[in-house]
């Protein structure tokens, strides 16, 4: 397999999304069975890929990039193509490969107006690629280019097969009428370019200041101690703004919840399982080892934002009528615990940042595909109107119920470790932290857990239990079905996998994590 | 195996570290996850819709509980192992294991044989039910839920085990949730223990924060030396105080300590044989438990939580008991009864008296099965949870009846059942450490045990039927359990009798983790023991006289000043005037108000921070993320257009218009020109 | 020769345009002031040259550009102006602001 090891097995897994597209774009339209076929058969072999790529890992140096290549790309400006993955970048990797392959399988029959299955599977297709790049880039400008190229396809999808209800958006006495769909798409495109803009200023002023693009090249300079004073701090704060808004942290998160709740089913799930974690992932891969003091500075801001975001996104679903944006806001909540692991700069809380991400890419996808398939039945989200779920799906209600308690953070699924580990984290912060600010943090996480109880069992109360309501009589309410089920079925086996036995993720995150922590860090 | 038990083998040379069975022991966790996994998906098709599946695994899980007991009794095995789940860092570990010793062995036991027969007996209870399948999918999770937190050699798989108890009690206790309220107790349930999980996860992190290990036998290790292998003086440091206090707090949640107790009566909307096994064996026991297991740390480290405890623990049993004297539901008596033993279970742990608190766990864990079973049995054949729909069932249901009985003497602590020798120990614990006070309200405690219990055996048994159809006695899946149970209730006690067999005391001192330290075998205490069976008899005396006789409705009885009855009591006894003075403070204003209190101030501050919670929420979402920060995000996009809007004006297509402009620019540019070059 | 005369000239020229630049209605007559900018410019061009005798003939050469330019723009803007007339049946430009925002 030395042609794998050699940089053409990530290249693949990276590329080969996109001459699926290609591809798809060649076939006629008509036949929506081909169109359909060819993009499956494509995440499908990047999803073994990746498996392969997981079994070609060597987790005994899990810290090196591994299976990469690097070669000369731009030599002007001095920008490599220079890929890798590490013990951090590798279950990303997996994640993002197989959710894209269930979110195909689902499509299968479930196309939102206006269809256009073709044009639909390209843009998924094109997803795929910027997501697994962005992982796989060892390279600062390769990086922005796969970060910003998810973009464009999600703000498509957002923006055309949306939720189409009316919006008006009003400022005073300025009112403005318009789609849901538009506006949504256009406030998540806004968002991240505008953080995005910033984080490109700082990845230019690190390369003028270094002259190089390349990362793990940055990263010895950084931990070095290269990058001080308000340079840095000027580089930091950009990157923070560009991950930040990504992630979403509090306050910069309010795009989430439109988008979350206008995109088709299938764009939920991307967003949520995979589109959120390129900016924690970010702070991880550059922020972090590239300016360690800076993070030395800045963690207890972040923790502070992270703790506002774990309540405040728990009070805000206690508030949700519509299912999908209460499933929204619970992100805020959950990626709050990521950022909070990391804030604590420990190895503790930065495999509890990983392995909350992988859960939350899990867990929060599934609950989207749950949300979508039963607005696809009963053509509404409003919890008042719905209950009694559990009677009328009885599959799709247990589903529910299940993945609702994996999402509450119940021990022995996914969900848990997270958020536990999180919590060591900021009780035991790295040293020189502000220790009393930190575990203030930590109550408010723990008291979040609380809250996030709440707001689950209380949508599971309204959705799932009591007697259905009259209006359902006589619909047509089919239980969940087989491209259901078996898209769901991957999900639902890592929840339980990775909740009982975590070492799937931290065997291949742990060795990489306490190298970085101990190389920017290191007392 | 690892490094400590080596170390501890050294100290204690006559623990055997055991063999096979010990080391195949992880099958008692893992067989019932498979039986629910096998239960849910393939139950509905089996023949008995997967309830052979639940009994089966159960009646393995007792087996080979048995088997652990036996060989721990004869051998004093000391086991545990475990396998790593996940490395997070350089040092800390987080690992799967089992630990079979004296006290996980009871647990097992107590467990397996209680559960075995509530199962059995709810294959009977649930037939016909509507989820019986999904029913015993919950139960058998219920069950290997409290197995994992049993077998927990570190407090990160204690906590797993502590929220799987939790959602299963959730799954169960809203088994019926077509009806709101159920539902509604079942997340009264799962929320208030959750509460109470925020303490118990910041309470051991705390603590493995200062030792640096999550390993229970290595927190012990640094509690009873007095020293951290991080921090060097952690003895009575704040650290250790507030982490101990936090899983204090932990366990008040599952063992239903005031205030936090107010989830256990409510959660009898679950089927009966779930309350059964909720208040015997799994749940409500995890609390005492864990204060159990850390057990040298309170007597060590963090001796100055051992007042709080006492103190709540005090609380607990003085005041729940008390609320079972003014309820109907059948039900509802055995929950504050449950509630009030657990009170003295978590006294008397916390007093010094290890062998005493766990002592009553299992005598209570068998008459409060069958107490519950008896119970169930009954609303089963008049579907009704209310006495005031029972009464003159001994002969219709005598086995019933027989078994209930035997269940309320051991509960009362009458001689010889159960009961008496388990309360008399802990009475003797009281007063053995010197808390006066405290042994007062245990003494009055068995009073008021015993005072309503025989209410509630009258109203239930004697007197005339007062509900509709004609009650028969069930059928024998459910009396057999009800049988093998009055046996063990009747008998439990004598395993533990001082100066004649000591047993237990032996048999739960054998324990995987650090010395015990100060803990005091008792001796029997034949005052205390006369002063404790007194006070029953007083309790039952003192019952029977006012519900005994079916003169009245029992509404009408519970009003105990009616002139009538006071004077016929006074007829009788010039005793029952200083009784009755004091059941009727007690029964009448104390217990309303405590009752009032309950609902009225406690349950309104949960409600209160609930609605309060929800309203802040849409405060929040309303005022400041719509209102506020999404306000100027769109005042943003707002600004833009207008901008547009208003320059929009400037474009009017007249060229020459345009070029009006230009020339009055041009000009502008020539005269600034001349004036500032000169 | 003084400069002063030719320059008054050329101003007089040149506002003159500008008067029928900008108060003129019909495109022919705008496209004719235009014309008389350009040669008031040319006069301009021409005095100067000769007044600092510039060796290279700068000023000459820049006013025959100007010529041709202004050739040119005529050309086109005839052309325009005709087309316009063919297919709306108006020179008057008031009534070509249809590229008003």
């Amino acid at each position: 397999m030395d042609w794998f090891d050699s940089g053409w097995g990530l290249s693949l897994i990276v590329f080969l999304p996109l001459v699926g597209a290609l591809l798809v774009g060649l076939a006629p339209k008509a036949n929506e069975n081909v169109v359909k076929q060819i993009a499956l058969l494509t995440t499908v072999v990047v999803a073994v890929l990746s498996v392969v790529a997981a079994f070609q890992f060597d987790y005994a140096s899990s810290a090196d990039f591994q299976l990469g290549t690097d070669l000369s790309w731009i030599p002007s400006i001095g920008s490599n193509y220079h890929i890798g993955i590490d013990g951090i970048s590798l279950p990303l990797l997996v994640l993002s490969a197989a959710v894209t392959v269930l979110a195909i399988v689902y499509s299968w029959n479930h196309w939102e107006e206006p269809k256009n299955p073709k044009a639909f599977l390209i843009l998924i297709l094109l997803l795929e690629t910027g997501m697994n790049g962005t992982f796989v880039a060892l390279d600062l400008v390769l990086f922005f280019i796969f970060f910003e190229l998810v973009l464009l396809p999600m703000y498509f999808m957002i923006g055309i097969w949306g939720d189409k209800s009316p919006r008006m958006v009003k400022v005073g006495r300025f009112e403005l009428e318009t789609e849901t769909r538009l506006y949504a798409s256009i406030k998540f495109f806004l968002f991240t370019l505008f953080g995005s803009a910033f984080m490109l200023l700082s990845f230019l002023a690190l390369s003028f200041e270094a002259g190089t693009f390349d990362i793990p090249a940055l990263i010895d300079l950084g931990s070095g101690g290269a990058f001080t004073g308000t340079f840095g701090q000027l580089v930091f704060a950009g990157m923070f703004l560009g991950f930040a808004v990504k992630v979403p942290m509090w306050p910069l998160h309010t795009w989430l919840p439109d988008a979350h709740t206008a995109a088709p089913t299938v764009g939920s799930v991307l967003l949520a399982a995979i589109l959120l974690k390129l900016g924690s992932y970010g702070f991880i891969r550059i922020a972090l080892p590239i300016l360690p003091e800076q993070a030395r500075a800045w963690a207890p801001v972040i923790a502070v934002l992270a703790a506002i975001g774990i309540i405040y996104g728990s009070l805000a679903c206690l508030a949700q009528t519509d299912m999908k944006r209460l499933i929204a806001f619970s992100s805020v909540g959950h990626m709050g615990f990521v950022m909070l692991g990391i804030a604590s700069l420990t190895d503790v809380g930065i495999n509890a940042a990983i392995i909350g991400m992988v859960a939350h890419g899990v867990i929060t996808g599934m609950l989207f595909f749950l949300a979508g398939s039963m607005h696809h039945r009963y053509h509404t989200r409003d919890m008042a109107r719905l209950g009694g779920n559990m009677k009328l799906m009885p599959k799709m209600g247990a589903i529910l119920a299940f993945i609702a308690m994996a999402s509450l953070g119940l021990p022995g699924l996914a969900g848990f470790w997270g958020e536990f580990w999180s919590l060591i984290g900021a009780y035991n912060p790295l040293n020189g932290l502000n220790v009393s600010l930190f575990r203030g943090t930590m109550v408010a996480g723990a008291i979040g857990t609380v809250l996030t109880a709440g707001y689950m069992l209380w949508m599971l109360q309204r959705v799932n239990l009591g007697e259905p309501s009259a209006e359902w009589e006589g619909h047509d309410l089919p239980d969940a079905d087989r491209f259901e089920l078996v898209a769901w079925a991957p999900l639902l086996v890592a929840t339980v996998a990775i909740g009982v036995f975590p070492r799937i993720i931290t065997d291949a995150t742990n060795g990489a994590v306490v190298e970085l922590v101990a190389k920017a860090f290191g007392s | 195996m690892n490094q400590m038990l080596f170390r501890f083998a050294e100290e204690a040379p006559e623990f055997s570290t055991g063999g096979a069975m010990q080391e195949w022991a992880w099958l008692i966790l893992v067989v019932p996850f498979v039986a629910v996994a096998g239960i849910v998906f393939f139950g509905k098709r089996m023949k008995y819709q997967g309830a052979e599946l639940a009994v089966g695994m159960m009646a393995f899980v007792f087996v080979y509980g048995l088997i652990l007991w036996i060989q721990t009794m004869t051998d004093h095995v000391v086991y545990q192992n475990s396998i790593v789940i996940a490395r997070v860092s350089d040092t800390l570990v987080f690992e799967w294991g089992w630990v079979v010793d004296g006290l996980s062995s009871m647990m097992y036991f107590l467990v397996g044989t209680v559960g075995l027969l509530v199962f059995i007996y709810a294959v009977g209870y649930m037939r016909g039910d509507v989820r019986y399948t999904w029913f015993f999918a919950s139960f058998s999770l219920f069950a290997g839920a409290m197995l994992v937190l049993v077998a927990a050699p570190n407090l990160a798989q204690l906590i797993v085990g502590w929220e799987l108890v939790g959602v299963a009690s959730y799954l169960l206790i809203s088994h019926y949730w077509e009806e709101k309220e159920n539902s509604s107790a079942g997340m009264k349930a799962f929320f208030t223990n959750k509460v109470a999980d925020v303490g118990l996860i910041i309470g051991a992190i705390a603590l493995s924060g200062a030792v640096g290990s999550f390993r229970i036998d290595d927190i012990l290790d640094a509690a009873t030396h007095g020293d951290g292998s991080m921090n060097a003086p952690l003895f009575g440091s704040t650290v250790a105080i507030a982490g101990a206090l936090l899983l204090f707090f932990g366990a008040m949640g599952k063992s239903a300590q005031f205030p936090l107790h107010i989830w256990l009566p409510d959660a009898m909307a679950g089927p009966t044989p779930v309350s059964a096994l909720m208040h015997a064996a799994t749940m409500v026991t995890a609390g005492i438990y864990l204060m159990a297991r850390m057990f040298p740390l309170y007597q060590t480290m963090a001796q100055d939580a051992r007042p709080w405890m006492i103190g709540i623990g005090a609380a607990t049993l003085a005041l729940t008991g008390l609320l079972a004297l003014v309820q109907d539901d059948i039900k509802k008596v055995l929950a504050y009864s449950t509630v009030s033993q657990l009170g003295y279970m978590m006294t008397a742990v916390a007093a010094g008296g290890y062998t005493a608190g766990l002592f009553h766990l299992f005598t209570h864990g068998f008459f409060k099965a069958l107490l519950f079973l008896g119970a169930g049995s009954v609303i089963h054949s008049v579907h009704s949870n209310n006495m005031s729909d029972m009464g003159g069932l001994r002969k219709s249901m005598p086995v019933t009846f027989w078994t209930f009985v035997i269940g309320s003497g051991a509960l009362a602590g009458i001689f010889p059942l159960s009961g008496f020798f388990s309360k008399d120990e802990i009475l003797a614990t009281f007063s053995h450490e010197g808390y006066a006070l405290v042994l007062s309200i245990g003494i009055a405690g068995a009073f008021v045990t015993a005072f309503y219990m025989t209410r509630t055996v009258a109203l239930t048994f004697f007197g005339t039927y007062k509900g509709e159809g004609h009650p028969h006695e069930s059928e024998r899946l459910m009396t057999v359990p009800l049988i093998v149970l009055a046996v063990l209730a009747a008998v439990a006690g004598f395993v533990n009798w001082p100066g004649v067999f000591t047993g237990f005391t032996e048999w739960v001192g054998t324990v995987a983790f650090a010395p015990l330290g100060d803990y005091h075998p008792e001796s029997l205490d034949l005052a205390l023991a006369a002063t404790g069976m007194g006070a029953a008899l007083l309790g039952i005396a003192a019952g029977w006289l006012l519900y005994g006789k079916d003169k009245d409705t029992q509404q009408a009885r519970d009003r105990f000043w009616i002139p009538g009855l006071y004077h016929a009591f006074e007829a009788k006894y010039w005793l029952d005037d200083v009784a009755l003075g004091l059941v009727g403070v007690v029964k009448g204003p104390l217990a309303r108000f405590v009752d009032w209190t309950n609902t009225n101030l406690i349950d309104a501050v949960v409600n209160a921070v609930g609605i309060s919670t929800r309203w802040l929420g849409q405060l929040v979402y309303g005022a400041f993320d719509q209102g506020g920060i999404d306000h100027a995000i769109d005042a943003a996009a707002a600004g833009t257009g207008a901008a547009g809007g208003a320059l929009q004006k400037l474009q009017t297509g007249r060229i020459q218009q345009y070029a009006g402009a230009f020339v009055v620019g041009a000009v502008v540019l020539v005269v600034g020109f001349v004036i500032f070059t000169n | 020769m003084t400069l002063a005369p030719i320059l008054v000239l050329a101003a007089a020229l040149f506002s003159m345009g500008i008067y029928g630049l900008l108060a003129r209605r019909n495109a022919v007559m705008v496209l004719l002031a235009v014309e008389l900018m350009l040669n008031a410019v040319n006069i301009n061009l021409v005095a100067f040259e000769a007044a600092i005798r510039d060796s290279l003939a700068t000023g000459q050469i820049f006013a025959i550009f100007v010529i041709t330019v202004a050739a040119a723009e005529v050309g086109i803007g005839l052309a325009i102006v005709l087309m316009i007339f063919r297919n709306r049946h108006s020179a008057n430009l008031d009534d070509f602001a249809t590229m008003s925002g």
